[in-house]
């Protein structure tokens, strides 16, 4: 975990509403594992206050990539940076996917920005033998990110690409006509998806690792702000940011709500 | 110039006279990869209780403009595991060590500092009687003169060493409380704990936080706690130490000028976990920009 300023190379739109943005951070690149996140100030001001979590999307070389939505303040600031523009940032925060474990067929399940730690996790996977699926769910068509994916299966809510309803559906559906040999998912996305998966797979009976999000005011363990509820556990919680933002999703009770 | 950085807190010398808040700051441990934690003035612990605390359900943290609302529930490890995992790491770093308490009850404050006590390496105390995110103590006790009155006389017989109240703002006239602490013999008052806020998501219309209402820190609430420093200076005679929304040496020398001896800095740790180290250098150079031999005085050296 380093404080580093670190140099915008490039921000681009990569979707309806979704921007990428590329730093040059070697220090981070060279040691980054997939579902470990950064924390950026957004701004030199106080507004925002708070650093700004996310996903490293991708590592090239030096670089590191962060896609993100603009939904507040704060992503609508990281948007409007050029080129040249310097980020203080802290990384890589947090643990990460394991890909070492025994399984053949890994099944990535993103929902909708969700989709953001794959990219890395699927350029680490490749350099296994192990078979690649991504379901990835979203609103609609304009809101699917497939880049830099291995055999994508899309659904959205409204139809407009792949299957009508949810990714968690389409899974299960999948499920349901043949079976994967020896499968793992990997699951990022909103909490209803979640909860979702969290859902079949106790009926399938698959490992499954989830990373969790939370708002979260410092990213590295000090505030404590960042609980989940672990599952029959007296220590009761864990924090996303630095026990997570992966854990067994069979650990977590995940709650209700968006 | 070289200026004299040392500050007195009663009995307690320090190098340099900005700390880490307490809960903004962890044991110490978590920040060492990225802070010089031998130029803090010190490390105010995360408080401690007799046994551990699981905190309260999420959400426990919501942003809110130039701050933000925290309802963390004094999670912590308790006393014991700290003397155990956490105190030998603290006790290394060479600088000053104030162990922060909360508790339930009067007797477990007792029994936590007496626990203290036993150890090496700890050069005070802080005393949180004015969380306000716990049903228990917190709040109710920081806002009751004559249970103030108590814990601080209790723990005053039980330890030579420093002892600071750490107050909340959240009174009708703070200054009756730093009265109290001063008159039982406390070295010093920490000023101020949290503001009680509450922020409510429109959309949802349900609180942005699981107890409805959290602590507001950070720059929002300086210029209220420096009020609060300010009307205290003014009716004791020891020790103040300043907290509230520093960012910057700018912020900490404000505090320092309407009457602080030491300040602390917190929220922004949470941005920034080497701020407490960059205020310090920025106090000095402003010391050696006026000519200041000594960041002492600058403590009430407010112009009015």
């Amino acid at each position: 975990m380093i404080q580093i300023l670190s140099r915008v190379s490039n921000v681009r739109s990569i979707s309806d509403n979704i921007w990428a943005i590329n730093l040059v951070s070697p220090e981070i690149a060279s040691i980054v594992k997939p579902g470990q996140f950064i924390n950026v100030k957004v701004s030199e001001s106080y507004m925002p206050l708070l650093r700004r979590p996310f996903s490293v999307q991708q590592v090239n070389a030096d670089e590191i990539t962060i896609i993100f939505s603009v939904y507040g303040l704060g992503t609508a600031l990281l948007s409007k940076k050029r080129p040249g523009e310097i980020l203080d940032i802290i990384g890589p925060l947090g643990n990460s996917f394991n890909t070492e474990d025994k399984f053949d067929t890994a099944l990535l399940v993103g929902g909708g920005i969700g989709v953001a730690p794959f990219p890395f996790l699927t350029s680490i996977l490749k350099r296994s033998t192990k078979n690649i699926i991504t379901y990835l769910g979203a609103r609609s068509s304009t809101h699917v990110i497939t880049q830099q994916l291995e055999n994508v299966k899309v659904a959205t809510d409204d139809g407009s690409m792949g299957y009508h309803g949810t990714v968690v559906d389409l899974l299960r559906k999948d499920f349901s006509g043949s079976q994967y040999g020896n499968p793992k998912i990997f699951a990022c996305g909103p909490t209803p998806m979640l909860r979702s998966i969290s859902k079949l797979i106790q009926e399938i009976q698959v490992p499954c690792e989830a990373s969790f999000e939370s708002a979260m005011a410092c990213g590295f363990g000090i505030c404590q702000g960042c609980p989940v509820e672990l599952v029959n556990d007296e220590k009761k919680y864990a924090l996303v940011c630095k026990d997570g933002p992966v854990f067994d999703i069979r650990s977590i009770r995940i709650p209700y709500g968006s | 110039m070289v200026v004299n950085t040392e500050v007195n807190i009663g009995v307690l010398k320090l190098n340099n006279p900005v700390l880490v808040a307490s809960g903004t700051f962890g044991y110490g441990d978590e920040c060492k990869e990225m802070v010089e934690l031998h130029k803090l003035g010190g490390i105010v612990t995360k408080s401690l209780s007799l046994n551990p605390r699981i905190g309260n359900p999420p959400p426990r943290i919501v942003e809110t403009t130039g701050g933000m609302l925290n309802s963390i529930g004094l999670a912590n490890i308790g006393v014991k595991k700290f003397i155990q995992d956490k105190l030998p790491f603290l006790k290394s770093i060479g600088t000053s060590v104030i162990v922060n308490i909360a508790a339930s009850s009067v007797d477990e404050y007792c029994m936590v500092l007496s626990l203290l006590e036993e150890q090496e390496g700890i050069d005070g105390y802080e005393i949180n009687i004015s969380c306000p995110n716990v049903k228990d103590g917190g709040l109710s006790f920081g806002t009751n003169l004559s249970i103030t009155v108590e814990i601080t006389k209790r723990l005053r017989s039980l330890t030579t060493k420093p002892l600071i109240i750490k107050l909340t703002p959240n009174v009708t006239k703070i200054s009756d409380f730093a009265r109290a602490a001063s008159d039982e013999g406390a070295d010093a008052v920490a000023v101020i704990n949290t503001l009680v806020g509450l922020a409510v998501d429109i959309r949802t219309r349900k609180p942005k936080l699981s107890t409805i209402t959290g602590g507001l820190s950070g720059p929002a609430i300086k210029p209220v706690a420096l009020a609060k420093v300010y009307e205290i200076a003014r009716s004791v005679k020891i020790s103040i130490i300043g907290i509230g929304g520093i960012m910057t040496a700018e912020d900490a020398i404000e505090f320092m000028l309407v009457g602080a001896s030491a300040v602390q800095v917190g929220t922004a740790n949470f941005i920034d976990p080497s701020t407490a180290v960059k205020v310090a250098d920025g106090i000095v150079l402003y010391c050696t920009q006026n000519k200041i031999d000594s960041v002492q005085k600058l403590t009430g050296a407010m112009q009015y």
